[in-house]
């Protein structure tokens, strides 16, 4: 295909589902209480502190099980998941292809009906799996053990944070060394993670080359140095290759070095945390192993750790005494619970799914083939006249670009926004223009994971191409798209006004008077 | 194997004449001259020691079949094991549209390409605010103890206040959460509970508050089952001091249990796992927190919240984030609270559960679960030496049952009742030492009386 | 766009305009400034082309654009306003008449001042930073002003980023029915001394600007995140250092009175004020009495960068000359800065021009800057 698709996206007019079905629709019957029971315990309100029942019943839709079906496969029509377009488009998220028979797996009851509380000798094959991909990554990162409960890349992070914290505590240096290093390109909860930890946070700026400059790290370290939180390669898609110096001059200071390693898609088999001088990582399983980011969540942060911080890992973590697997909770210096349970096991599997079917030299060819897309793509991206890339950084950026339609907007006024929406009308995810601050103007990054072809990536490079002729053409259709998709452009502002958001339907009838939406 | 790693079915430009292609475009010889950028001492210039790749997707799911073979689901015995992730009955339709591909492998795009994964998001919340009573709700958060630790924080920042008075039935799991998050921002006490009802004592309440009291925090249900007997006088005791009262609730006993809405809570938090969603080994679990639309509560919001919004046409609406400089992504180090990717296709999946059941559904579950629940303290209690329930008051679903004067261990009857396929209830000698050799048993509508028939049977030639 | 006579709704928001027809002219014939008539009259001689109506047209469009609620213009006569409003399609509500135009900087104080009077929600003002000083004349901090950029020199934060961004900015306020502001410096130098090569910048004063970054004034009530709790934070930051009996000297700026105010002392907005044990020394001081006070006992500096190009010493702050840097000691010194005032600097680091190049040298480099109760940031100095 050489020109660009002629896309509509499934406009379904879709109501509320509160606003369908009609009083007396049901679409499940609860399994009826045997009359053996009933005539023991009574009826069930008599069950209830007469305080505490439940006097009107909650609004919720009265509509048969074909009817809640159909509306959901309506939603689920007008949802762009990344199995349904290549996406490059969200930059920074690396999302690629979740293998099918990883799903299957996931889902049988031998997985998905486990109960956190079983006895181990009934879950001896999950727990297999899981110190097998703690193996894995250990051998991926160079770390020595790993974690697997916290639910995503942010509390991951997060408990990296706790256990700098732990440990210079129990070094009795827990007053004296209260800050924390990041950098600004860095995605935001590598500052809000040991913020909320209590650490003062001081952020490095990028220098010109678009990373952070050795100078400035020096300026910052100081007694109180707790440790040193960031990406590598930075949301810019730019490696910084002082890193080894950054975590040196950390470690002489005494503090400890946090890799946060979201953007590990490009590096796989390449580099590791542990040569690169960090005591700490996280991998994002739902970005770089592949499991399936559902509609955001639930996933998997798996936190690594060099063996002498082993210990603050969160409880219970799985063990192998050479003949069966359990979960230890006798974990004393362990900074304890960062979410209930276990964390989301299920992704756990589909990674470990995943990297078998790679083996090393696939997980190379991931990484090398999402660093030629990435180039390839820019390639095409930085010939449309309208985007310029910033920062003259030395070598090739790796797995994604931040770019900038700033000339764009400069010369027809059309924003970076302005494209967003334009895209979506045809068959592309809109995509993710910036984390804060927004250093680089009008933003856009992209990231070509090694589940696109080459012409996906052409087909891409086309629209954006297309959509900058449109701008200079007729910049007012842009800036009133989209024209194609599911609904047409909504008043953003009425999102953050508190006397137009609404979060809830009530709010909505509340605010807008007792009338249905404007659909029904 | 080969040593040239041949197509991957996952990686269309692994093809030779593709890749050669675009490494030609891009201008250099080889891949490695694409990583310029990392300096050589940094590469690890081997192998990484894995194990062989399994490229053929038979052979993976032979492997991947066998191991967790080894696993016994809950399902396939009788299990009455609860705590914070529950066996309920999970319609089909439930596990349909959370596979959908297009909810599936969505992530973080916005109003235009994801209105459906937004709409659902909307309902979900539209939805749960139905069951509490409130008109603002978060989307999914990671789970009930995150729900509550941002909410017990978002209390303190809104009242200027640390001092957090905490249900003294809350679970380890739930405390440890508090410690490690909320450790620098609010300070917990924990309040007694009452050794015969299980429920708050309300004059240790009544003693421990003060004006410097940010919030009170009670369970409806309690993590050992009990349904406080009227949390409007809890209500009305932290409100007089001028904290707030934040209440964490089970979303499924909403159809037969008060809002706390109408008791007066002023932050609602919850587990919603109940809703349709599987166990998984503990990663079904996803919570929410809701309020009432007050810009001082929702400026507190650390999480995601999806709002509607008119179309600027005037003939429809969409969806977008609501006020993300509430959140970390925004607010870097400014940050209160810290957010990132959730729970968020457990949300749409609830949306789904609470749409089939509706209120006439959401009152029978409820009942029945009341019912069987209230059947089983009956039953067991009649087994010799068996205390069943330990708490002589209202339960929902859950019952501590005390096994002393059997003169056997949790451990020891837990590990007989395995062998004959059935789960007993989690040990709470560890986190509750006080109740001795007690355990705490979870029933549901998805437990039949035959079922609850034979734990009792089972338990009596166990302890005999 | 609404077409024949405008209707004047009273309802309907009313944005003040006012044009200086010259501004900018000096910059395409390489002069540095119209100020004064002697320049404007060799910039004519040199064949400028007045490029402000040209620019301020393309603000105003913009605004007419995105304001989908409507908005009047209330302008001045002429090229001072009234062409450049018909131009961009508005039917203008024009104060005074064009025989009144003097032709000189009197004209933008005159008719901005009758532009006030006349009643506007906000007045957009298009030239440099000699119209800025003119405006903060007429109207100090009492009507939200915005500059659209046409002038040569821009040291002045009080502008949009480009016309467009004006005129976006000012639609934004006006459709909020008066956003939120924030107050920023109007700069000027001596124009004579930039034209022989030397630069000398003054704080003037303040205007009250529309701010786009916090658009959501509902949640001002958040504790965390806003530009008030930032500058809080940033105060208490000082206030749990400023304990020790060292001299203590806080720089001009809007950042560091707001550090005085929260910790109980008075502070003058454009001045270098002195204390000691938390109370007055003195007020408004020269160098020569900075020196005066920099006895034995060691002394702190807090300073933030001044106008939109982020200069530390050299503009605004003279007094804080290469001398007094010295006695004080470049370790002493303690910056502060919002995150926003920071991601609007034009470039990306902060500049010194102390006119003592030794001196400027030990000052670049990287620099804490203090952007929060718990929060620095690492900035390059240059």
């Amino acid at each position: 295909m050489t020109r660009v698709r002629n896309f509509h996206a499934a406009q379904w007019d879709e109501p509320l589902i509160l606003e369908l079905g009609s009083p007396g629709e049901r679409g499940y019957i609860p399994p009826a209480v045997e009359s053996g029971i009933q005539d023991v315990v009574g009826p069930a309100e008599e069950l209830v502190p007469a305080a505490m029942r439940r006097q009107a019943p909650p609004q919720l839709p009265e509509i048969s099980q074909p009817g809640v079906l159909r509306h959901y496969l309506r939603l689920s029509q007008m949802t762009m998941g990344c199995h349904i377009t290549p996406d490059a488009s969200l930059g920074t998220c690396t999302m690629k292809y979740s293998p099918q028979i990883n799903e299957h797996l996931a889902r049988s009851p031998q997985m998905s009906d486990l109960h956190p509380l079983q006895d181990d000798e009934t879950t001896q094959g999950m727990l297999e799996i899981i110190y097998g991909l703690e193996q894995m990554l250990c051998e991926i990162s160079g770390m020595s053990a790993f974690t697997f409960q916290p639910a995503g890349g942010s509390q991951a992070i997060f408990a990296n944070a706790c256990i700098i914290r732990a440990y210079h505590e129990d070094r009795g240096e827990g007053d004296l060394r209260d800050e924390i290093i990041s950098t600004a390109f860095s995605h935001p909860i590598d500052c809000a993670a040991p913020a909320v930890a209590g650490f003062k946070v001081i952020t490095l700026m990028p220098g010109p080359h678009g990373y952070p400059e050795l100078d400035a790290l020096k300026a910052a370290i100081s007694p109180r140095t707790a440790g040193l939180m960031m990406t590598n390669p930075e949301d810019t898609g730019i490696f910084n290759p002082y890193v080894e110096e950054f975590t040196r001059l950390v470690h002489e200071a005494g503090g400890l070095c946090a890799y946060d390693q979201a953007n590990a898609n490009g590096i796989l088999g390449i580099t590791r945390a542990r040569e690169n001088g960090f005591d700490l990582c996280q991998f994002n399983l739902h970005k770089t192993f592949s499991v399936p980011h559902g509609s955001t969540g639930g996933s998997c942060g798996a936190g690594g750790c060099t063996e002498e911080l082993a210990k603050y890992l969160p409880s219970p973590k799985v063990e192998f005494d050479g003949e069966r697997y359990y979960w230890d909770y006798d974990r004393p210096d362990s900074i304890g619970k960062i979410r209930s349970f276990h964390g989301n096991l299920q992704a756990v599997l589909r990674s470990y799914a995943w990297i078998l079917a790679h083996g090393s030299e696939g997980l190379r060819q991931v990484a090398e083939t999402a660093v030629l897309n990435n180039n390839y793509l820019q390639q095409l991206i930085q010939q449309i006249p309208g985007v310029s890339i910033g920062y003259d950084a030395p070598g090739r950026r790796l797995q994604e670009v931040r770019y900038s339609w700033e000339p764009l907007l400069e010369e027809t006024g059309v924003s970076s926004e302005d494209v967003r929406r334009r895209m979506v009308d045809f068959g592309l995810q809109g995509y993710f223009t910036s984390h804060h601050p927004m250093l680089i103007p009008e933003p856009f990054t992209l990231e070509p994971s090694e589940s696109w072809s080459r012409s996906d990536l052409e087909e891409y490079g086309r629209v954006l191409g297309h959509i900058d002729s449109e701008a200079r053409d007729d910049p007012e259709f842009v800036q009133s798209s989209p024209h194609r998709a599911s609904i047409t452009r909504i008043h953003e502002d009425a999102l953050d006004t508190p006397e137009q958001w609404a979060m809830t339907w009530r709010g909505w009838k509340r605010k807008y008077g007792d009338v249905a939406t404007p659909n029904a | 194997m080969n040593d040239q790693p041949g197509t991957h079915p996952y990686i269309p430009n692994s093809a030779p004449a593709s890749r050669q292609a675009m490494l030609d475009a891009v201008g250099v010889k080889s891949v490695d001259e694409l990583f310029e950028a990392i300096p050589a001492s940094l590469k690890l210039g081997r192998p990484l020691n894995l194990p062989d790749p399994i490229l053929s997707e038979r052979d993976l799911k032979r492997t991947l079949e066998a191991i967790l073979s080894r696993n016994t689901p809950a399902t396939s015995v009788i299990s009455f094991l609860g705590g914070g992730c529950w066996p309920h009955d999970i319609p089909a339709v439930c596990d349909e549209i959370n596979s959908r591909a297009e909810f599936l492998t969505a992530y973080g795009g916005d109003t235009y390409a994801d209105l459906g994964k937004h709409q659902a998001i909307f309902e979900f919340q539209s939805m749960i605010g139905e069951l509490v009573g409130m008109e603002m709700v978060s989307a999914p958060v990671y789970d009930w103890s995150a729900a509550m630790t941002s909410a017990l924080m978002m209390a303190a920042r809104i009242t200027g206040r640390r001092k957090t008075l905490i249900t003294g039935t809350l679970p380890g799991d739930r405390r440890s959460n508090i410690d490690l998050t909320a450790g620098e921002w609010i300070d917990p006490e924990y309040l007694a509970f009452d050794q015969a009802t299980g429920l708050m004592n309300l004059d240790d309440l009544r003693q421990k508050i003060k004006d410097d009291v940010a919030s009170v925090y009670v369970e409806v249900p309690s993590y050992l089952g009990g349904i406080e007997s009227d949390v409007a006088q809890i209500a009305e005791i932290a409100h007089a001091a001028g904290a707030l009262l934040v209440v964490g609730v089970d979303a499924i006993s909403l159809g037969v249990l008060a809002a706390p809405a109408d008791y007066g809570a002023d932050i609602v938090v919850g587990e919603g796992q109940a809703l349709g969603v599987h166990m998984m080994y503990s990663g079904g679990l996803f919570g929410f927190i809701a309020s009432r639309d007050e810009p001082r509560f929702v400026a507190e919001y650390p999480y995601l919240m999806v709002s509607i919004a008119p179309t600027r046409n005037g003939e429809g609406w969409g969806f977008g984030w609501s006020s993300m400089e509430r959140t970390s992504y925004d607010l870097r180090e400014n940050a209160p609270d810290y957010t990132g990717t959730t729970q968020w296709l457990w949300g749409i999946t609830a949306a789904v559960y609470l749409s089939l059941l509706g209120p006439v559904g959401m009152r029978e579950v409820g009942e029945g679960i009341l019912q069987r629940s209230a059947y089983a303290m009956c039953r067991l209690g009649e087994l010799p030496g068996v205390q069943a329930p330990v708490f002589d008051r209202a339960h929902f679903k859950e019952f501590v049952v005390n096994f002393d004067a059997t003169g056997k261990t949790v451990a020891e009857i837990n590990q007989a009742l395995r062998a004959r396929d059935i789960f007993g209830g989690h040990d709470l000698s560890r986190d509750f030492p006080q109740l001795g050799q007690s355990a705490l048993y979870c029933v549901t509508e998805a437990h039949s009386k035959a079922d609850i028939d034979q734990l009792v049977s089972t338990l009596e030639e166990v302890l005999a | 766009m609404e077409t024949g006579v405008a209707a004047i709704d009273a309802a309907r928001p009313r944005v003040g305009l006012i044009v200086n027809p010259i501004a900018g002219m000096g910059g395409r014939v390489g002069l540095k400034g119209t100020d004064g008539p002697d320049a404007v009259e060799r910039a004519r001689s040199l064949e400028a082309v007045p490029v402000s109506g040209e620019r301020a047209a393309i603000a105003l469009a913009t605004l007419g654009e995105k304001a989908t609620g409507g908005v009047d213009i209330v302008t001045a006569p002429g090229e001072l306003g009234a062409f450049v409003a018909q131009r961009a399609g508005f039917e203008p509500i024009v104060v005074g008449n064009e025989s009144e135009i003097a032709g000189t900087s009197h004209d933008t104080i005159a008719y901005a001042r009758a532009i006030g009077d006349a009643g506007v929600d906000l007045l957009l003002f298009a030239g440099g930073d000699g119209t800025a000083r003119n405006i903060h004349d007429a109207i100090g901090v009492e009507i939200p002003a915005l500059g659209i950029p046409t002038g040569v020199k821009m040291h002045s934060s009080v502008f949009g980023t480009n016309p467009r961004a004006a005129g976006e900015l000012a639609a934004r306020f006006v459709e909020m029915s008066s956003g939120p502001c924030r107050e920023s410096e109007v700069m000027d130098i001596d124009e004579d001394a930039f034209r022989e090569g030397r630069v000398s910048a003054r704080l003037f004063g303040y205007l009250r600007v529309p701010y786009q970054r916090s658009l959501v004034q509902g949640l001002k009530s958040g504790s965390t995140g806003n530009e008030l709790s930032v500058l809080n934070g940033i105060a208490t930051a000082i206030g749990q250092w400023m304990t020790d009996d060292a001299l203590w000297i806080l720089g001009p700026g809007t950042t560091t009175r707001h550090i005085a105010t929260v910790l109980g002392l008075p502070k003058t907005l454009l001045g270098v004020d002195l204390y000691r044990n938390r109370t007055v020394v003195s007020q408004d001081a020269n160098e020569q009495e900075i020196l005066r006070q920099l006895d034995a006992t060691p002394a702190r500096l807090v300073v933030t960068p001044i106008g939109g190009q982020g200069y530390l010493f050299g503009r605004g702050n003279q007094q804080l000359s290469p001398a007094v840097l010295r006695r004080i000691g470049l370790s002493n010194i303690i910056v502060v800065a919002t995150p926003g005032k920071l991601a609007g600097l034009d470039g990306a680091s902060l500049l010194v021009d102390t006119g003592d190049a030794a001196l400027d040298a030990e000052l670049r480099g990287y620099v804490r800057v203090i952007v929060n109760q718990r929060q620095e940031s690492m900035q390059r100095v240059t």
